[in-house]
């Protein structure tokens, strides 16, 4: 039906770039096969909107362009605007109304849709746009030369148009004339307006249906049908329409209407529908409507029951009083203040909190008094409730933002109030000591948690005494003998040695505050006084850790046995420590903590969730980003006078780097503890190479949680010597039993290891040689495309939310705060796909390579006009049982002995373009958790291309699997043939390799990810590695190797073996 | 088929420098401006440089000349500023047809004369139809954010009566260039549809857009690719960019271009940015060097110069371009108007 003509211009039809609907704003949107649901924005329409009419009306033109803004704010994608009203001059103010949107661009970044039933106002309305827009809409109503004259018309403007199913004798209301019309329709378009087809969107009519009436049974299945046909039989269209007029017979009973868009829209995008009016507002989750209601809703839409309608009236009076409370649900803004900044807080909402503190505001006679009354009566239940684990990770981060948000619309009333009081008028002067924390103290979840811990202390500590009681009661713990509860004097201790006099005492979550901390001072300076010990731990601690918990118990009792009478160097420490002079029971104890990711590297998802909890806890947090340089770590700690430094990393040089900075500290004379985090790093790795650096507190912090109180017991006066005393043991034990641990392995001599290399049979190898070998680039590719291969486990711990999904959705314990986190998660995805925040491009290639010399690959690349490179591969060299081979990546490559061709492939993807703006515009407005969340993200999205690239290859681009089905699930647990190793991993180690991947794929020049002096990928967000196609290649860890592996490696890669041991470093073996 | 069109899949087309630059070298004063006919006119029109084509049609005429001979496939007329909108500063609304008809016949006859010399390479005349001085989706007044100076149906009634002379002085292609307005080059399309239809006849269209920044937009907000879905409604033999930023600057914009456009891509940059006087100086060398980089990348299939450019910098770059391919056009795609 494209005509006949067509055939011989036929490249008009097929050029390069595929026909999709392309409309633009100031902004391109491409509506692919892939492309999600096009929302299309309706309140900015008269006829709609009784609102929108008034404020047109009342020519309140700021106001309706705020109701366009919220649209695209909402998530609009396409913005209609109708001006089509009696008393108004529609083409007046279509005019007006679209020069003012054009004039802001947040808007007017999306393309327009010119809603009107009057060509006059239509025409008028393309003459005003520059972008491509869409006219909404022609018909066949008027006949077909009226149809083909406005249809030619739309075209000369640039547009693309909404066909409505309408002909001279009405619209179409059943399945036949549906496609009666739409196929007229198309054709005269295509072959008589020359109207591309891609540019058509058809408007089938969506009806009602429940209404009683019997012709209306088959309204819904009706459209969706057509929608079918029309998809198959009229290629390169769109399909539209008004979805909430098909719930139109139940107005009023909203959980209903809910359902019934969502069983619609599900089984009409199915049939093809693309594109339509739907408010967000009005819409459950296909999966979360309840199974009868959907049953019943679905009977109507799909017209499966002669009583369906009846049946679903019943059922609808049941389910009206079951409103579901969330979205929609304003009701507790009705409520009193306090209740409402309260909830805000709670539930992470930020829209109104401004509204309510202002409100706040000016019933106080002080605005200092907003923050410390009604601000901190919500915080304090945030704290009570993250306290008892009601709320996790990502919602303390989310109400922070909510704090974050009310404090800094305060905070100029009380900088004014403060010059004001000021005796001297002068600024700063007349600071009022205690207030000047608000500057940059973020909630003060502090109180709370302070209330907590005490409710914890008293009331929920008994189950955990029970657990320590059953490892320490009956000489259990190396014949040492504890008591419980055992009275001392005017006090009670928990558990007691008597024989070394130390006493344990157990603590809720949140302890080292002030007030606890008095009495419990009082108490351990008594007791310290008559001798005796006083060891803490937290119930957490003791529940999840209790091996260490003992370690502990047993390093300190030895240390006991040798040397009773010396009491511990309380204080000792600290001496030259005047940085945390400013007092620890001040205003809440704040330090300030310096917080970096070190050189090299760009992963900073961890430490921005820590720095965010220590906020919340008052502490006054530096953060110099990530490959922050050592000098400038040093530098900026000795001038702002830090407190403590915290350093974070995830690739394995940056241990090296994290080492160095510890000896810096060290040479330089520092006294402030170093907090030691990030993913790769561990606590074998902080108490071997980091603790023995420097002679003051070093701590491994692996969670965030934990950070609050390591860093409370690191910089209190009165705690710090004896935890940094303890720290120095633990770590000190630590380092022996690893030792002695270490020396049990042995390993092979690189020789001996290569004898034992894992042996592939060749000769019965069906090696397949690459469909596309050499280097390709894909520049863009949809992010749409990955969202099946997103594996979601990982996202959720990196909030600490641990579980697999989607068990994790319904996990008893974090099930509705994963759910809740998975949402947000979700709904931020939809707008980088929406809106193409992220960039995700990728560089592959496919070359013919065999292994030389055991352990090195040679990729022979020049044919395909890239270089001939030769990758190096480490070797395990454990010495193992009988019969297990000692790997090499290697061995999975045919040695060019054998004389067979073999490949090797290897990648960089990257979806990080893109991530760091949009993480700095989220923290610029005081939004943390989005920050986080979409850096998350984007690492998600990173890992899925590397899986959805690799299945490309697999399938097509190497073609070693053409047949492969895996489920999503199969893939993520990597069932599939050959696999893809990344440097820096597991099977190899070394991150040298990659500057071999990047010279020979040409990385940089052709997608610009870029490496850091650590070899780090920047974006972060990026997966770089290699493919091995053979069906016997697997995933191993090369583990420890020894020296003769290190020389031999560097000779062969002609390096030093200084340079050659600096990179290996954390794989060497200690001999 | 044109033979322009069937030419832009085998070579890399060379457009002309910049015409401004050349007439400044004539330093011309207001009488030589004005010319015998104009001696009285009530408005001083030096600065008036479309004028030249009727005062002063030799010089016109060299620089022309002097554009083929360093290379050049494609002149443009002289008549960035030929509407009756623009022209209305000088009062010369009534001669707006007369104007960028005699440029058209002035760049047309040196063209015949440079072809008939050597039938080998055909010469061509693209008739420029610049942006004019006023937008029709911005408002002039901060103010007034919803206020337009000129509205669509003013623009493509202009514009119309600019591409009618240029069509009957005998260009071979209507370039509308430096769009900083999308809605303004939109009004001009729509006006040389209209004629086409009119007039019966059919001609190869460039389009030529300007990015105002380092942001990637057009001054009226749009990205390139926003751009370029704008004005895909119409067959072009090309869409470019011109003006605004040097060479170097210019590339990731056209790569948006190339990849998502059928149409051919054309350039041409300006000589580097202008300097601390507003002067542009980049060598012709140095600007070639940077253009070489479009041209290993396959990017585009129409190069030149726009401001601070001379035949220099269009032999520099001629020179470079025949060593390498146009950017494939997997056949010139037209939808058909008839």
């Amino acid at each position: 039906m494209i005509e006949e003509k067509s055939t011989s211009k036929s490249t008009f039809l097929k050029g390069k770039q595929e026909r999709f609907l392309k409309l633009s704003g100031l902004e391109p949107l491409v509506v692919t096969p892939e492309s999600n649901f096009i929302n299309v924005g309706e309140r900015t329409n008269v006829a709609g909107s009784k609102k929108f009419l008034r404020l047109i009306n009342e020519e309140k033109y700021d106001e309706a362009l705020s109701v366009a803004r919220d649209q695209v704010e909402g998530g609009a994608q396409i913005l209609d605007v109708n001006m089509d009203d009696g008393l108004i001059d529609g083409k007046e103010a279509m005019v007006k109304f679209l020069n003012l949107i054009v004039a802001e661009p947040d808007i007017a970044r999306i393309p327009i849709m010119i809603d009107s039933s009057k060509w006059e106002i239509i025409e008028a309305g393309l003459q005003v746009v520059q972008g491509k827009c869409v006219v909404n809409s022609i018909s066949l109503k008027e006949g077909e030369e009226e149809f083909l004259d406005h249809a030619k018309k739309i075209r000369r403007y640039g547009a693309a148009v909404v066909v409505m199913a309408f002909d001279e004798t009405g619209q179409a209301d059943d399945y036949k004339r549906r496609i009666e019309i739409a196929k007229r329709s198309y054709d005269l378009l295509t072959q008589k307006a020359n109207f591309p087809p891609e540019d058509i969107i058809l408007d089938l009519n969506i009806f009602p249906v429940g209404t009683g009436m019997e012709e209306h049974r088959r309204n819904a299945i009706d459209y969706i049908e057509a929608t079918r046909w029309v998809k198959e039989n009229l290629p390169y269209v769109s399909l539209s329409g008004g979805v909430s007029n098909v719930s139109f017979s139940f107005r009023g009973n909203d959980p209903v209407r809910e359902a019934m868009h969502s069983v619609f829209l599900y089984y009409a995008i199915k049939a093809g529908m693309n594109m339509g009016i739907v408010n967000p507002a009005l819409l459950d989750v296909y999966d979360n409507i309840q199974k009868d209601l959907l049953e019943h809703v679905e009977d109507v839409i799909l017209d499966r029951r002669d009583d369906a309608t009846e049946r679903l009236l019943t059922f609808a009076e049941t389910v009206v009083g079951t409103a579901k409370e969330s979205k929609t649900d304003l009701s507790w803004r009705e409520k009193p203040l306090q209740d409402r900044i309260t909830h805000a807080l709670v539930k992470g909402i930020d829209e109104y909190i401004v509204e309510d503190v202002e409100a706040a505001r000016e019933n106080s006679s002080r605005t200092l008094d907003v923050i410390e009354g009604p601000l901190m009566t919500g915080m304090n239940v945030v704290g009570d409730l993250f306290g008892s684990g009601k709320m996790f990770l990502p919602q303390v981060v989310k109400s922070a933002r909510v704090m974050k948000r009310a404090v800094a619309h305060l905070l100029p009333y009380i900088e004014e109030e403060k010059r004001t009081l000021s005796p001297s008028g002068g600024r700063g002067a007349g600071v009022l000591k205690g207030e000047e924390y608000w500057r940059t103290a973020d909630p003060e979840m502090y109180w709370a948690m302070k209330k907590f811990a005490r409710e914890m202390r008293y009331e929920k500590a008994t189950q955990t005494e029970q657990v320590l009681w059953e490892a320490l009661s009956d000489k259990k713990l190396e014949g040492f003998k504890f008591r419980r509860q055992h009275i001392i004097g005017p006090y009670i201790a928990d558990f007691l040695c008597l024989r070394h006099r130390l006493i344990i005492e157990l603590d809720g979550l949140i302890h080292q505050r002030p007030e606890n901390k008095k009495s419990d001072e009082e108490r351990s300076q008594w007791l310290n006084a008559q001798g005796f010990k006083v060891t803490r731990f937290r119930n957490d601690e003791v529940e999840k850790n209790l091996d260490e918990v003992l370690n502990k118990i047993l390093t300190i009792l030895k240390s006991r046995t040798g040397e009773e009478a010396l009491p511990p160097p309380s204080g000792a420490g600290g001496a030259k420590a005047s940085s945390t002079g400013r007092g620890a029971e001040g205003h809440g104890g704040a330090g300030k903590i310096l917080l970096a990711t070190v050189k090299g590297d760009v992963h900073d998802i961890g430490k921005n969730i820590v720095s965010v909890v220590l906020a919340c806890n008052n502490y006054e947090i530096i953060d110099l980003g990530v490959m922050v340089p050592p000098e400038k770590i040093i530098q900026t700690a000795k001038a702002e006078n830090v407190d403590a430094i915290g350093l974070s990393g995830l690739i394995t040089p940056s241990l090296d780097e994290m080492a160095f900075l510890a000896q810096e500290m060290e040479r330089q004379g520092f006294t402030v503890p170093l907090l030691i985090g990030g993913a790769t790093t561990s606590k074998a790795h902080t108490a071997v190479k980091i603790d023995t650096q420097y002679s003051n507190a070093v701590v491994h912090i692996n969670d965030a949680s934990r950070a609050v109180t390591v860093v409370g017991d690191l910089l209190k006066e009165k705690t710090r010597g004896d935890y940094k005393a303890q720290l120095k043991s633990e770590y000190e034990t630590f380092r022996k039993n690893f030792k002695k641990r270490g020396k049990v392995k042995e390993y092979l001599s690189i020789s001996e290891a290569r004898e034992n290399k894992y042996q592939i049979n060749w000769e019965k190898t069906e090696i397949i040689k690459p469909n596309k070998p050499g280097v390709q680039v894909i520049e863009e590719l949809e992010l749409e495309k990955l969202i099946p291969f997103i594996d979601w486990t990982p996202f959720f711990r990196s909030w600490e939310l641990h579980g697999k999904y989607p068990a994790i959705l319904t996990d008893e314990v974090v099930g509705e705060q994963a759910t809740s986190l998975f949402h947000d998660a979700k709904e931020l995805l939809k707008k980088i796909l929406d809106e193409k925040l992220l960039t995700a491009k990728a560089v592959y290639g496919l070359f013919p390579a065999n292994t030389v010399n055991d352990d090195d690959i040679e990729v022979t690349a020049e044919e395909l006009g890239a270089k001939n490179v030769i990758f190096r591969t480490l070797r395990q060299q454990l010495s193992k049982y009988e019969g297990k081979p000692n790997f090499a990546l290697a061995d999975f490559i045919a040695p060019n002995k054998t004389g067979i061709q073999d490949y090797i492939g290897c990648f960089c993807v990257t979806a990080g373009f893109g991530t760091d703006e949009l993480a700095k515009k989220f923290e610029e407005d005081h939004d943390q958790y989005n920050s986080i969340l979409i850096k998350a993200l984007s690492d998600r999205l990173a890992e899925a291309f590397a899986e959805y690239l690799h299945k490309k290859i697999r399938t097509s681009d190497w073609g070693y699997a053409p047949d492969e089905d895996l489920s999503n699930d199969e893939l993520i647990k990597e069932n599939y043939k050959g696999i893809r190793p990344a440097p820096g991993y597991p099977a190899c180690p070394d991150h040298l390799e990659k500057l071999t991947i990047w010279d020979l794929l040409k990385v940089e020049e052709r997608i610009g990810v870029k490496l850091t002096e650590s070899l780090a990928m920047w974006p972060a967000a990026s997966v770089s590695g290699y493919y091995f196609a053979h069906p016997e290649a697997r995933y191993f860890g090369v583990g420890k190797i020894t020296k003769d592996q290190v020389k031999d490696f560097a000779e062969r890669k002609n390096i030093s073996l200084k340079e050659a041991q600096k990179w290996l470093n954390p794989s060497i073996a200690d001999e | 088929m044109s033979e322009i069109e069937e030419l832009i899949s085998q070579k890399i087309l060379i457009l002309d420098g910049a015409m401004g630059t050349m007439l400044q070298e004539y330093k011309f004063t207001e009488e030589d401006f004005r010319g015998k006919r104009f001696a009285d006119w009530p408005v001083s029109l030096k600065g008036n440089n479309d004028l030249l084509s009727i005062t002063q049609p030799k010089a016109i005429a060299e620089i022309h000349r002097k554009y083929f001979d360093a290379g050049a496939d494609i002149v443009e007329t002289n008549t960035f500023s030929g509407t009756s909108i623009a022209m209305a500063d000088y009062l010369m609304q009534e001669l707006v047809y007369e104007l960028n008809y005699e440029s058209a016949r002035i760049a047309k006859e040196v063209a015949l004369k440079v072809t008939h010399d050597n039938p080998d390479k055909p010469r061509f005349v693209a008739g420029a139809i610049g942006p004019t001085n006023k937008t029709a989706s911005m408002s002039p007044d901060v103010n007034d954010p919803g206020f337009r100076a000129i509205s669509f149906s003013e623009l493509s009634a202009a514009y119309k009566e600019q591409a009618r002379a240029l069509i009957d002085g005998g260009v071979d292609v209507l370039l509308v260039e430096t769009v900083f307005d999308t809605l303004n080059a939109k009004a001009a399309l729509f006006a040389i549809e209209e004629l086409k239809e009119e007039l019966s006849i059919d001609i190869p269209v460039m389009i030529s857009g300007t990015i105002t920044d380092a942001s990637g937009r057009t001054l009226s907000g749009q990205t390139a690719e926003a751009f370029l879905i704008s004005i895909s409604h119409i067959p072009l033999l090309s869409v470019g960019f011109n003006c605004a930023l040097g060479a170097k600057q210019l590339t990731p914009h056209l790569e948006v271009l190339a990849r998502k456009s059928d149409f051919g891509v054309s350039a041409y940059p300006n000589a580097g940015l202008p300097n601390a006087f507003g002067e542009y100086d980049q060598s012709p060398k140095e600007m070639a060097e940077q253009i070489r980089e479009y041209l290993s990348r396959g990017l585009v299939n129409i190069l030149g110069g726009c401001c601070g450019t001379t035949p220099k910098h269009i032999k520099a770059i001629a020179d470079i371009a025949k060593d390498y391919k146009p950017r494939p056009l997997k056949e010139f795609s037209q939808p058909e108007t008839e």
